[in-house]
Order: C-alpha cells, then structure tokens, then sequence
C-alpha cells in the first residue's frame, strides 16, 4: 500500500496511458465493459489527482523522480548537481490545476458515455480522450521543460484528432486541422525555446533553469518564443481564431475538456512568467504585457459572441472572453509585484481572483457546453434561429443551462461572482479603467446569454421539438455535478480561497520556494 | 565562422518553412511547409547539442565523467517521433476535407468563419 500512496505522482500520467492503450483491446469484448473500463480509469485517474492535491494542500510541494530507487534522492551524487532525469514538481499551484482536470475529467466521461452513443468508432474515441487527459495531467505536474513539451504534443494531437473525430461533412475536419496546424507551429516554437535556454544553462529543469537564468539577449529571445506558443494555445485575442473553430465543432464533452487543456496552456504560461523567469524579467513590463492580452481577449471576445447564431460557437467566443479575465487578474498581480505596497493592497487579491477564476470558469463553462452538447443530442441543431421553446421538455437541462449562464455573468449566489469581484476590487486599486472595462464585459456577457436562454427555452413548443426528451440520465449526472460545484463554491467562496486558492497564488508567486524544493540547500 | 555555418543553415530552412506556409494555397504544401520548419528545429537541436572533442557516452569504453550528456539527442529522436505523428494525423484530415469538399485551396476549404 504505502508502494501505492510513495507513487502516487507516477500513477496520474500511467493511469490513463494504460488505459488509453488497453481500450481499444477491451472494446473487442462488448460496448459495456468498454464503458465500465473506461469510467473505471477515468474515477481512478480523479481519484490519485485529488489525493495527490490534498498531500501537497497538507504538506507542501511534493517532487518526483522517475526511475530511481530511493524516493528523496532528486540529484544523484555523480551528476554534478544537476537532477538528470525526469521529475514531477507538484506545487500548491500544480494541485490547484489537478483538481480542475480532476473533477472536469470525470464529469465529461460520464457524459460521453451517452453523449457519443450514436457515433462509431468508440474505442478510438475513448483512447484519445484518455491520451488528452495524460496529456493535460502531465503538462500539469511536470517540472522539466522538454516533458512539458512533450506532453503539450500529446495533448494538442488527441485534441486535434478529437476535433475532428465528427468528420460532418469535412466541417469537423477542416477545425481540427486549424488546431493541429496551429498547435504544431506553438509547439516548435516552444521547442526552439527549450533549445535556446538549454544551450546557454545545460538543463531543461524548470527549477535549475531559473536558479541560473541571466536574461541574457537569448534569454529574451526564448522568453518571447515560450510566452507567444502558450499564449496561442491558450486562446489569447491576437492567437484566439482556431478557439471558436475547435470548439464548436468538437464533441460537446471534449470541448468542456479542451477548455481545462488551454488553462493547463495558460499554467505553462504563468509558470514561465512567475517561476521560470521570476527573478529576472521586469514585473511591470511583462505585467501590463499581460494585461493588455487579457483586456483584448475580454472585449474583443465578447463583441464577437454576440453576434453569433451557433450557440457552441457563441459559447467558444465566450471561453476566449473569460479568459480575458484570468489573464487581467494574473497580470495585475505580476505588475504589482514591481511595488510592495501595491502588491500587499492589490496584487494579492488580484492574482488569487485570477487564479480562482480558472478553476470557476472550467466548472461554468463546462456546465455551459455540457447544455449545449444535450440540446444539439436532442435536437440535432446548434442553430439559434431554429431552437426555441425547449424549456416545455428539458426541465433540468433549462436550469443547468440557467446556473451555469448567471455563472458566467457573474451573479452573486453562484461562483463566477466571487472570483470576479476580486478581481474588479483589486483592478480597481490598481487602475480603475481596467475595472470599469471588466464590469462591461460582464454586463455584455448577460446580454448575451439572456438572448440565447430565451431564443433557446423559452416560448411556445415549436412543433419540430414538441417530441424532444429530457437528456438521458449520464448527462444529467455529469451536470448535475459541475452545477452542484458552481453553487457550492459560489455560497461558501471564503473557504475554497483559504484552502486552495490563497496556497496556490503563494505558491506561484514564491519561485525562490519552488527552486528550493527541487535542489534542496543548493 | 565555419563553427556557425549550421546555425545559418537552420535559420535558411526555418524561414523557407515558414515561406512556404505563407504564401501556398494548398493544404498538403502548407504541411510540407510545417515539415520543413521541423527539419530546421531538429538541425537546431542537434548543432546546439554538439561538443567538439567530446566523448560519446557508451559506457564501456568512456572515462566516467568526461562524457557529453546526450540529452539534446534524445530530446530530438522525441522531436521526429512526435512529427511523424503530427504530419501523419494532419494529412489524414486532409484527406477528409479533400473527400468532402474537393479541394484542398485554403481559399475554399473555409466554411467555418464569422
């Protein structure tokens, strides 16, 4: 047993990589022991991410090493100080993203079990959902750069193979090879990153790195080119277009996942910030740098949703706008952090709505595309202009739908207004335009989902619809417990923030923390 | 100078990939233009990871200690697995936007916008 609990780390990535490999050899023997093995792999999966979250919450950050015997033993004596092989960093901050993949990773499968009952190929679709969520949970936990690269490949190729999986027509496909195209361009320019970091400090460990870095002119260079890969893939305005693509035409359970696969972008993104470069480059500069992404994405992502008439694609535009907000809340933390007074008065309080809004916005906006996904079941359109009156027949998906849209908008009882007020509270101090920007993104946010609920359930049944069933019971489950979190952490936001939140933003702001967990004295 | 002929190499066959994907119209060619900006990256790694002088670590015959950490040659045999798969997956969705839509010019293959 203590085997089991010691290796814990290993497990999160081996777990679902068994099971990706086994599937399509399970699904040989019947549809539902496929179904049986796959909930099985993707509940255990969960389960090691939250229990290695709650180790990590109770005692600290938790580093471990593939391959060797004894568990302490990072740096082997004879490698001149330098941690060769691979290693796992899990953080207060990694642990914060484990529990989103977690919770958001088993409710999709559940869902997909009947949400892709009617399309073929299963196994293939299953192995890869598997694939992408090794993927998500490595890039995650990683503290090697180049495995962060690695891992990043693993899952835009399951995500760009999923995209396309509903070939529709070539629609389908046309999407994911936008997103494969774009993450591959992403992805080799992190590599070249990688490569111009490696040749200077002879490490890729993301802790040796940071002890060494200089800020040299390739630094910059490198700098540039891991900042702008995981900026695209994490959906920022400049980079944004491939996002409504994929999105919208990807299977409603996988886009609630690719939504949690760009925030563990967005992770890389701040850990590049915060850690990787955390000694050396300017706050301020890089602040604002982010800030000003994050004020594009929030308006500019908005304004485009508002016009749209397909409602996974409004809702794509939507995910590019709530990015926005964590990017806001993140970067008036990082600029903050140029003054101390300021930092104490501000950016703490910005960088932890920030970083709850991450996990906020994967249980909405899950939510959200979990509706979505119900209705385009049932009705088989996605179209606004057809749906309406659909409130008469899907009671539940109505007040999921409505949960997850008053969510989004930032209304008090429910969990997107406490990490929203946070951060207008704290832009405010910083600089009260950017607060008065973020208010009206939200105003613009309800506008929007009020026309979609009522062009979507309200009104008289239309004739076409007046057969529609209610969603089957693995949706309703799936759901049910996204929007059973929504409100959950919407009434009592104080105690998630004290236990996860707060832990989190300190740990990511503490690089000199995260350096000496991996090194030890050194 | 002939130390750095690779590095210019590298920059000539990145800025050619990325040509090529700028200014063709056709689907495949563009992920040829992807495989070639590869190639630069894979030719960039390589040079980086190059001593002079060095010794190769197989154990049997090195001197413990003196040898070249061959780090930048794994990372690169992962680069073209990688690669291989990307293109492989890549061109299969062409495949299917060529049955579909019959072509394969960006300009036409563009029925997801707005």
């Amino acid at each position: 047993m203590s085997v089991i609990l010691d290796n814990l780390p290993a497990l999160l990535i081996a777990l679902p990589i068994l099971g990706a490999i086994l599937c399509p050899v399970i699904s040989r023997i019947s549809d539902n022991v496929r179904n049986g093995w796959v909930l099985l792999i993707s509940a255990l999966t969960s389960l090691t991410c939250l229990a290695v979250a709650e180790k990590v919450f109770a005692q600290g950050a938790l580093v471990y090493t593939f391959g060797i015997s004894a568990i302490n033993q990072v740096i082997p004596p004879d490698s001149g100080g330098i941690p060769v092989r691979i290693i796992f960093v899990i953080d207060q901050m990694n642990a914060f993203m484990l529990v989103i993949a977690a919770i958001v990773g088993f409710c999709i499968t559940v869902y997909s079990i009947s949400g892709i009952s009617r399309l073929s190929g299963k196994d293939g679709f299953y192995t890869l959902l598997m694939l992408l969520t090794a993927g998500v949970i490595g890039m995650i936990s990683t503290g090697d750069l180049f495995n962060f690269f690695v891992f990043l490949e693993i899952s835009s190729l399951s995500g760009a193979a999923l995209v396309a999986y509903r070939v529709d027509k070539g629609v389908a496909a046309e999407a994911g090879l936008k997103y494969g195209a774009l993450s591959t361009l992403g992805g080799l320019m992190f590599l070249v990153g990688i490569g111009l970091l490696f040749v200077q400090y002879n490490s890729l460990n993301i802790a040796v790195l940071a002890s060494r870095i200089q800020l040299t002119n390739l630094d910059i260079i490198a700098f540039v080119l891991l900042f702008t890969a995981l900026a695209m893939k994490c959906g920022a305005v400049p980079m944004h277009f491939w996002t409504p693509d994929s999105y919208s035409m990807a299977p409603s359970g996988v886009t609630a996942f690719l939504v949690v696969s760009s925030q563990a972008s967005l992770y890389g993104l701040f850990r590049i910030c915060f850690t990787l470069f955390g000694a050396q480059i300017n706050p301020l500069t890089i602040g604002w740098v982010i800030i000003v992404l994050g004020v594009l994405s929030m308006f500019i992502g908005v304004t485009m949703a508002i016009p749209q008439k397909d409602v996974k694609r409004l809702m794509a535009y939507h995910a590019v706008s709530q990015t926005g907000y964590m990017l806001l809340g993140v970067g008036v933390g990082l600029a903050a952090l140029s003054n101390m007074n300021m930092f104490e008065s501000a950016g703490m309080m910005a960088l932890t709505g920030g970083i709850f809004h991450i996990m906020n916005h994967a249980l909405y906006k899950g939510l959200l595309f979990l509706t979505a996904g119900v209705i385009f079941f049932r009705c088989g359109t996605r179209n606004l202009n057809q749906l309406g009156g659909l409130g008469h027949n899907m009671k539940w998906t109505m007040i999921f739908f409505m949960i997850g849209a008053l969510a989004i908008a930032g209304i008090p009882p429910f969990n997107g207004f406490a990490s929203k007020l946070l951060i207008y509270e704290s832009t405010f101090i910083f600089n009260p335009v950017l607060s008065v920007i973020a208010m009206v993104v939200s105003i613009l946010t309800l506008a929007s989902f009020v026309k979609v609920f009522h062009s979507m359930f309200m009104g008289p049944v239309l004739p076409e619809y007046s057969e529609v069933k209610e969603a089957p019971k693995p949706m309703l489950i799936a759901m049910g417990i996204l929007a059973f979190l929504v409100i959950l952490f919407g009434i009592f936001p104080q105690q998630v923030i004290d236990f996860m939140v707060t832990p989190a933003a300190t740990a990511l702001v503490n690089y000199p923390g995260y350096i000496h967990a991996v090194l030890g004295g050194v | 100078m002939i130390d750095n002929l690779p590095y210019f190499v590298v920059a000539i066959t990145i800025i050619l990939g990325i040509y090529t994907i700028l200014i063709r119209k056709d689907l495949i060619k563009i992920i040829m233009g992807l495989s070639i900006i590869e190639s630069g990256v894979n030719l960039f790694l390589i040079t980086i990871g190059y001593r002079w002088e060095g010794v190769a670590p197989i154990y049997t015959n090195a001197p413990s200690l003196q040898m070249v950490m061959p780090t930048v040659q794994a990372l690169t045999l992962t680069s073209i697995v990688i690669g291989v798969a990307t293109e492989a997956l890549m061109l299969s969705m062409v495949m299917l936007i060529w049955r579909h839509y019959k072509t394969k010019d960006v300009r036409k293959a563009t029925k997801l916008q707005g």
